[in-house]
């Protein structure tokens, strides 16, 4: 498996360090219903399709990455900086 | 200083261990003068670019890329920072960003010779054919199981850096991809 970090280009898999659900960039505001932190830290979709999840770049540049990946088929079809994708990011399925 | 009871005496990070020679191949030991991370402050990286040129004739490389001549080099080294390697660094330097000495922490080698790329393939994962990675290119990637900065400085000479307390087992890891290398030459 390869993925093609937007600062490095395509790397090797061992490079990258998972880190899970994108869905921790989507922080809820702290005053927030407590069903909707309950849904942030504990409640994750499992699809049969397409994911969004958080990488590092650990022994590469060190950036985080927020990877657009099928679950069926393994395709990639996005890779981009965390930096530039918080606080655009809901909690909604892909 | 004044003189001590004790004299220390420092030790370069691969003392001891090199230089070695595996049939085309060399690996020695680099020992830059200083070496410091120089990382632009948000929005500063045109006025640090400026400043690294003034005061040590070498531009801010872009990502995966390395500047400078000789001992001076600017070494991309990973999101938002550059290594400067060689010339103590100028204080213009710190008014555009971050400047950490990063002096007797890292060990630095140098891997020369016909075959050196094939012994770098060995080791790291990253795509080292001539055509790819040349002169100038650098890389944060993996050596083996340590996280390793890697420049080409020629058509067959690389700089490797890794951090200090590693210095053993990279001597080690190139030293039998050398060997491995050397044999198949045999064959």
């Amino acid at each position: 498996m390869r993925i093609k970090c937007p600062i490095c280009g395509a790397r090797d898999r061992r490079e990258f360090y998972y880190v899970g659900d994108a869905m921790a960039l989507a922080r809820p505001d702290a005053d927030a219903d407590a069903a909707v932190w309950d849904d942030y830290i504990h409640n994750r979709d499992n699809p049969a399709g397409m994911t969004r999840d958080l990488w590092y770049h650990e022994s590469g540049c060190s950036a985080w990455i927020v990877v657009t990946r099928s679950t069926v088929t393994h395709e990639i079809s996005k890779v981009e900086l965390a930096s530039k994708v918080a606080g655009k990011m809901t909690g909604a399925p892909v | 200083m004044g003189k001590s009871a004790i004299e220390l005496i420092a030790k370069t990070p691969c003392a001891g261990l090199l230089p070695i020679e595996i049939g085309t191949v060399s690996l020695t030991e680099v020992v830059p003068d200083h070496m410091t991370i120089v990382a632009p402050y948000a929005g500063k990286d045109k006025e640090l670019s400026a400043a690294l040129k003034g005061a040590h004739g070498m531009v801010m490389p872009a990502a995966n890329r390395a500047t400078g001549k000789g001992a001076n080099r600017a070494i991309w080294f990973g999101q938002g920072q550059i290594l400067l390697s060689g010339p103590a660094p100028d204080a213009a330097l710190a008014r555009h960003g971050a400047v950490v000495d990063q002096s007797d922490g890292w060990a630095v080698v140098a891997l020369k010779g016909a075959g050196s790329r094939d012994v770098l393939a060995r080791l790291t994962p990253i795509d080292l054919r001539a055509g790819v990675f040349k002169n100038g290119h650098t890389a944060r990637t993996d050596l083996m199981h340590m996280m390793a900065s890697i420049t080409c400085l020629g058509a067959d000479e690389f700089r490797i850096m890794v951090f200090r307390g590693f210095a053993r087992t990279l001597v080690h890891d190139l030293e039998t991809a050398m060997q491995g290398v050397a044999v198949r030459a045999l064959a």
